[in-house]
């Protein structure tokens, strides 16, 4: 490990990119995904994800940066879903076994077509499992610009999002247009999906958006500290992972270097897991009989 | 009539060619302590959607002070039949009262210190102050309820809807919510509208009865509705209303039985 405070790590530019695009990007993952979580929406963010691939594929192939085919795909999907309302239960089975398994059917395609006539057989590993280190200058802006607008979608729907999901119903009652809200956390769990896809890759982007989510779920009882220590995560695994991804050409087989997104997952799973050690208290509430003397005299 | 604070006319509501409710006229008055009485199934969820606004009416009318209900309105407050919160919801006691004042607002919003001691208030009238830091998730059903009711009054509504608050709990702690409503709505004047199958853990608190039958309501004195000719000609079969240890017992008969007999006789209390 004492190679990564050699000069070359802090003076790399695809390390500083990583870094900083990779925080940005692990925020935004790690916020969308507590409201993600808690609107017990994982699933329509692994769908997003799983189609956010044909459209990466199909980018490639047609020589356009991946992002963009994350992005549209992952918006028109969500476009999709919120039309039939994929995202209730109901309707989960049936899209699973026929929509997702031909979206990746197409992946399959895409990336074998492409492979086949540019002879670069990086672009499926890429768009699979993400590029941290190879993140073209000329997309950054919008990768942030695309990070910026969902977070501020998610934290103006805040309230709105964490009293519908207390309960619906209390939120259409209060006149919250619940639908219209909800179409509008699912463009912004799409662009998000499609960011975590940039740097760690189409099928592992849902780890970015749930892993620190679930974390932090388990640790905070708040929604801010939850908002706050599921960010923590998500960018302290982007950079370690960047961190020992860069340690890892001096390890075997020397010279190659392990993927990042192998790190970053494998971090947020062990943080995930480390929760469990913590034993989680309840307060002692204390029951009804003795709070009912109270009960009869006012505030 | 013009004193009611809530007034349905002859609400009917129609859903896939099934009629939920038929012809339902009441009024509801400030303070008042209303149960809304019925076995499952006969439409008091539904007619407390229509008083909220969730559920349109097929012809008839809802109205708040006399006036048409507006779309969006904090005079009423709602707590929502049993709820599923996941116990890893981030969301503490205080929280979720805190929502109560402004959870429909969009945009991000400070803390502060007016904010807070108005939720512990709001937390101790309800008899909830013991847990207001922990998460609502891991609380009982009863302990859950009071945190709801806490929620749905912070934001000073004149009437308050609770559908089958008392479902699933255990004694004590459907009397300590009893008395709580009862208690809000003499000394807060708040009106409250109660969904409940049994009527019995509400005698001590309850003015008047709302009793719904078959999407039909008879509407009074808990000692004028509850009677054997009336619940008949709700049911439209014969019931029997049994008195035992001051607690009533309403036991309606197979489908068909003695229904044209009952009918026959009137009240004068069904609406």
């Amino acid at each position: 490990m004492h190679y990564i405070f050699e000069p070359g790590f802090f003076g790399s530019g695809p390390v500083h990119v990583a870094l900083a695009v990779g925080a940005v990007i692990a925020i935004t993952s790690a916020v969308v995904g507590v409201f993600t979580v808690i609107r017990g929406q994982s699933f329509a963010g692994h769908s997003l994800a799983d189609i956010a691939t044909t459209g990466g594929s199909g980018a490639f192939l047609v020589g356009v940066n991946q992002f963009w085919g994350f992005l549209a795909f992952g918006a028109g999907a969500a476009a999709f879903m919120e039309m039939i309302g994929v995202q209730r239960r109901r309707s989960r089975d049936v899209a699973t076994g026929v929509v997702l398994g031909a979206a990746l059917g197409l992946a399959a395609l895409f990336l074998y077509l492409a492979t086949q006539s540019t002879s670069t057989t990086g672009a499926s590993f890429t768009i699979l499992f993400g590029s941290i280190f190879v993140i073209t200058t000329s997309t950054i802006p919008a990768l942030i610009a695309s990070a910026v607008l969902a977070l501020a979608t998610v934290l103006v729907l805040a309230r709105v999002l964490l009293l519908s999901s207390l309960s619906s119903d209390i939120a259409a009652a209060r006149g919250v247009p619940v639908r219209a809200v909800g179409a509008a956390f699912l463009m912004a769990l799409a662009v998000s999906v499609a960011l975590s896809a940039v740097i760690i890759g189409a099928v592992l982007s849902t780890a970015l958006l749930i892993g620190p989510a679930a974390t932090a779920l388990r640790l905070a009882r708040s929604p801010v500290k939850a908002v706050i220590t599921a960010a923590g995560v998500g960018v302290l695994a982007i950079w370690l992972g960047v961190v020992l991804a860069y340690d890892s050409y001096y390890w075997p087989p020397a010279g190659r270097g392990w993927p990042v997104s192998f790190f970053v997952v494998t971090l947020i799973v062990v943080g995930y897991l480390l929760t469990f050690l913590r034993r989680r208290d309840r307060q002692p509430a204390p029951a009804d009989t003795l709070d009912r003397e109270h009960a009869c005299s006012p505030a | 009539m013009s004193e009611d604070l809530l007034r349905l006319e002859n609400v009917s509501v129609r859903l896939g060619g099934r009629e939920i409710l038929k012809d339902v006229s009441f009024g509801i008055r400030p303070g008042q302590f209303t149960g809304l009485i019925g076995p499952n199934g006969a439409g008091k969820t539904t007619l407390l959607r229509v008083i909220l606004g969730l559920q349109p009416v097929t012809s008839g009318e809802v109205l708040l002070d006399g006036a048409p209900r507006p779309h969006r309105d904090s005079s009423i407050g709602y707590v929502p039949q049993k709820l599923t919160i996941e116990p890893d919801m981030p969301l503490r006691v205080r929280d979720v009262v805190s929502l109560g004042l402004d959870g429909q607002k969009f945009g991000i919003r400070l803390p502060s210190r007016a904010r807070r001691e108005r939720v512990s208030d709001m937390l101790t009238a309800v008899g909830a102050q013991g847990y207001a830091d922990a998460r609502v998730g891991e609380l009982s059903g009863g302990e859950q309820q009071r945190v709801m009711i806490a929620h749905a009054l912070i934001s000073g509504p004149r009437l308050l809807l609770l559908d089958e608050p008392l479902a699933n709990l255990d004694i004590s702690s459907e009397q300590g919510i009893v008395s709580v409503l009862g208690r809000l709505a003499r000394t807060e004047h708040v009106a409250v509208l109660l969904s409940a199958h049994d009527m019995n853990p509400l005698m001590p608190v309850m003015d008047r009865i709302v009793y719904v039958a078959a999407g039909r309501v008879a509407v009074g004195d808990t000692d004028e509705v509850v009677q054997p000719e009336v619940l008949s000609r709700l049911y439209g079969r014969h019931v029997d209303v049994i008195r035992v240890h001051g607690r009533i017992l309403v036991v309606a008969a197979p489908e068909g039985v003695d229904a044209a007999e009952a009918a026959a006789e009137d009240a004068g209390v069904i609406r």
